[in-house]
This record gives C-alpha cells, structure tokens and sequence, in this order.
C-alpha cells in the first residue's frame, strides 16, 4: 500500500469550499448559541421565576443528556413528518446552536454568579433597573470571566460541526468523503481534513487570547 | 426626610429587626450604633429596599416605598433610589471603569445624562472628594480612603436629597480614615440629610443631631450626641461603649 496525496491536492479546492461552508455553519450557530446561552443562563440564575426556569433547566437538561447527532436526525428527519421541512444548512445551524447553547448557558450562569452581588447592590442603590445592572455592571465583568470557558466551547462547536455532514450539508468532512469516495485514498483525505479542523481551531484559539489580552489591558484591576 | 415605621424584617426563621421607629429630619445627620449583628445594617438597607421589610412602612422624601412588606412599583422605586445615594463599607466601586465613569455610569443610564454633561459632572464630584488627579485610572490603583471617596462622589453625582453610609470606614487602614470622614462632615455642613452607621465615636459627636443605639434589632436609647455619650440612660448603651472604649485602648497602634 502506498501513500498518494495526488487525489487529495487535486480536490484540494473543493476541501477548501467546504471548509468555507463549515466555517460558515459554526459562526452562525455560534451566535445562536451565544443569544440562546446568555438568555437561558439569565433566567437560570432565578429560580423564583418558576416556569422560565423550569424551562430552561429542562432544555439544558434534554440537551445535555442526549446525542447531538440525535438531536441533529430529530431536526432534520423528524421534524418534516409534522410538515416543518427545514432547509439542510439551517437544521445543521439550529442543531449545533441548541446543543452549544446549553453549554454556554451553564458558562453564563456560572460567570454571573461568581461576580460580587455588592456590585449589583450598588448600581441598584444608584436607580439602576435590574436589567441596567445586569447590562452595565454585571455583564461587562462577568464576560472577562467567560471568555476562556467560551473559547472551549467555541472550539468544540468547531469540531462538533463534521456530524453536520450527514444532513447532507457539503461541509469539509463531506468534501472530503466525496473525494475518497472517487479515490479511495481515505487516510490522505482524512488527515487533510483534520489538518484543515486544526488550522480552524487553531485560528479561534489565536483570536481568544488576542481577546482576552485586551480585555486585560482595557480593564486592568 | 426618612420615617421608618413599626419596620420588622426577619431572614428565614430569624427575625433580624423587631420593630424600628426613627425619624430622620431634612438637613440632619443621624448616627447609628450598636453591637455588630445588631442589625444595623439591615435597617439601612430597608431604607432603600435592598432588604425589605415584612412589616411596617419606611418613606423616603413623601414616597412611601414599603409598607407591610409590599413595595412601590419598580419605576417609582428606581427613582427614590436614585435620589438615595448610599455608600458601602466594602466600597463596591465597579472594577471595570475609571473613577469618572464610575461617577457617570449612574447619571448616563438612569439619566440618559449626556456624556460629555456628566463627564464635567463627574470631574466636579471627584474635586469635591479631592480625588481630580485619579478621574481616568481604575479603582484598583487607589487606596482604601481613595475608594471611598470615589463611592461617595458616585451616590454623589445622581444629585441625592438622602445619603445612607454603612460604616464606610470600617474597612479602612486607621490612617486613612480621617479622608472620608472629613467629606462626610463637609457633606453634612451643607445640609446633605444623612444617616450614618459607624463606629466613629468623634464624627457622631462632631456631627450627629441624634446618636441611635440599636441592641438586638430593637432601639435601645436614642437622643442627641451630648446625651448618648456623656449620660446613657440604658445600661445596654453603656456596656456597648465601654466595650468599644477597651476596643480602641486594646489597639495601640490606632491614632
Ligand atoms: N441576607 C441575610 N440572610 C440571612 N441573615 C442575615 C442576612 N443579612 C443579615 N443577616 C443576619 O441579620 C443579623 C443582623 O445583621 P446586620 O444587619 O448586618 O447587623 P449589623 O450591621 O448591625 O452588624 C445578623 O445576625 C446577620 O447574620
Ligand atoms: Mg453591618
């Protein structure tokens, strides 16, 4: 058996384009994460709030404790028997921000919970809603805080997106299945693949510290 | 200017004030004092609702903002709040912003203040607590009396009829005391109405019209500085005093 990148750097284009498409799905489904997470970690944070509680607590439960390829199926394939048919690109968006959301949701909370509540006391103290100390006191601080946490999740959004490759979405991975499929060269094809994950997510780690090092700078305590 | 009414608050099974009557007129400076755990504290927070209150009604101004334990709508209690500044003993400045913007964050958000109006607003606040020169570094390069004075330029700066201090020096190094109390006694000159939680036995000879002596959630003694110290009526208030006497004769290196 012999190595044979050949049929790898012709359809090198192509792994190209679908890496386009996989960082397309993974930035967009972050930000369903990032609005769906800091909602469900805010309304975690008041269990008095009996019904958007439980709710929350439900959803992140399910989520948690279940596939996300299942869950990707149940959008994708289920979801039409009730004449809901999602596009492809918008289950794989919807299903990884859901999963995601659930794990930033518990980075929120967290966060939240670990700032000061003299610090809310205070901005309530001057007038302050509680939704302008939760905006400019709370959150501000509690951000510097999540940032590392986020960046974790960040990165498995990233390499949790090849399981959108079965929706039929044409992703790196399902680039790269394509080629093999032609070639059957699978070892070059899929370590090009996980080279062009670890190029991505690499390149998110990169941006994180350049984040983080600048929060620290703006806000030195 | 501040009523407390029949207040009675408990946490849990506990019931932390037992029923306060006081009365803080327009204009004058009230000192409260008592053993820690007395409820002091509580108290001070039931008068902007921080805590609030199961019992009786506190009125700030002519707002009632609770009564049997049921409060102002939000809106109407932000806003009392806002004319109620009040200072921590543990400063709680926000770490993320300068001095100046934490003296603007309150006016801009609440206000919809300009920024470049409470920025010289801010600037104007900090001079007055002598803190000009540390407008634009952030609260961790100041001091403990530096903090202080920045909290009370902030409660400052939304223009407050009430000021409420939660010994606002106990946190500090004995040398920096002084500082902040010297802004509060300038603060009361100009007729600022103020309640005072604090240990500070000059300042509310100096500067209290009444001494409030709490003891176990009740008001044991109350009546003006002169009285309090030099002629307790209650022998509670007179072990309370004598026990902080040999607190401060105990610590030597205080000044
Ligand atoms: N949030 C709270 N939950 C439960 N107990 C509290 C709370 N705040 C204060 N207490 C209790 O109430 C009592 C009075 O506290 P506090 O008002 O802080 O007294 P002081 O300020 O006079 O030292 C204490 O026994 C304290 O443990
Ligand atoms: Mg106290």
């Amino acid at each position: 058996m012999t190595i044979d990148f050949g049929p790898v750097l012709e359809g090198f284009p192509r792994l190209l384009s679908g890496a386009l498409v996989t960082v397309e799905v993974t930035v967009a489904a972050m930000l369903v994460s990032a609005v769906l997470g800091l909602a469900v970690g805010i309304v975690r944070l008041d269990p008095r709030r009996r019904v958007l509680y439980g709710a929350a607590s439900s959803y992140v439960a399910f989520i948690r404790g279940t596939p996300l390829l299942v869950q990707l199926f149940i959008l994708f394939f289920g979801l039409p028997q009730f004449g809901i048919l999602l596009p492809a690109t918008a289950c794989g968006i919807l299903g990884l921000g859901i999963y995601s959301g659930s794990y930033v949701s518990e980075v929120v909370r967290g966060a939240i919970q670990s700032i000061d509540p003299g610090q809310t006391e205070a901005a309530r103290s001057l007038g302050m809603s509680r939704a302008q100390a939760m905006r400019k006191v709370v959150l501000p601080q509690a951000f510097r805080r999540m940032l590392p946490p986020l960046g974790n999740e960040a990165i498995a959004l990233i390499k949790n997106s090849a399981l959108v490759s079965l929706l039929t979405i044409d992703d790196v991975m399902r680039e790269g299945q394509r080629i093999i499929s032609t070639s059957f060269r699978a070892l070059e094809t899929y370590l090009a693949v996980a080279l062009i994950y670890f190029v991505l997510t690499n390149l998110a780690n990169q941006f994180l510290r350049f984040l983080e090092r600048r929060m620290q700078v703006e806000g030195r305590r | 200017m501040i009523s407390v009414i029949g207040v009675k608050k408990r946490f849990g099974g506990h019931e932390v004030l037992k029923g306060i009557d006081l009365e803080v007129r327009s204009s004058e400076t009230m000192v409260v004092i008592g053993p820690s755990g007395s409820g002091k504290s509580t108290l001070l927070r039931c008068c902007n609702c921080l805590e609030v209150p199961e019992e009786g009604a506190v009125r700030i101004g002519d707002v009632t903002i609770v009564e049997e334990g049921v409060t102002v709508p939000e809106a109407q209690l932000n806003a009392v709040r806002a004319e109620t500044g009040m200072v921590f003993q543990s400063f709680n400045l926000f770490p993320h912003m300068t001095t100046a913007e934490n003296v603007m964050c309150a006016p801009m958000t609440v206000r919809k203040t300009p920024k470049a109006e409470a920025r010289a607003l801010a600037l104007e606040l900090l001079a007055k607590v002598g803190l000009a020169d540390k407008a634009d570094v952030y609260p961790s390069t100041l001091s403990g009396g530096q903090k202080q004075r920045a909290a009370i330029a902030r409660a400052l700066a939304m223009r407050p009829k009430v000021m409420l201090f939660d010994e606002p020096t106990s946190a500090l190094d004995p040398e920096l005391v002084g500082e902040v109390l010297q802004v509060m006694k300038a603060l009361a000159a100009e007729g600022m109405t103020m309640m005072v939680v604090t240990h500070e036995m000059g300042f509310a000879r100096e500067v209290a019209d009444t001494v409030v002596v709490m003891a176990d959630g009740r008001i044991v003694e109350q009546g003006p500085p002169a009285r309090i110290f030099t002629d307790p009526q209650e022998e509670r208030t007179r072990a309370f005093l004598r026990a902080l006497v040999d607190g401060h004769l105990a610590q030597p290196a205080a000044t």
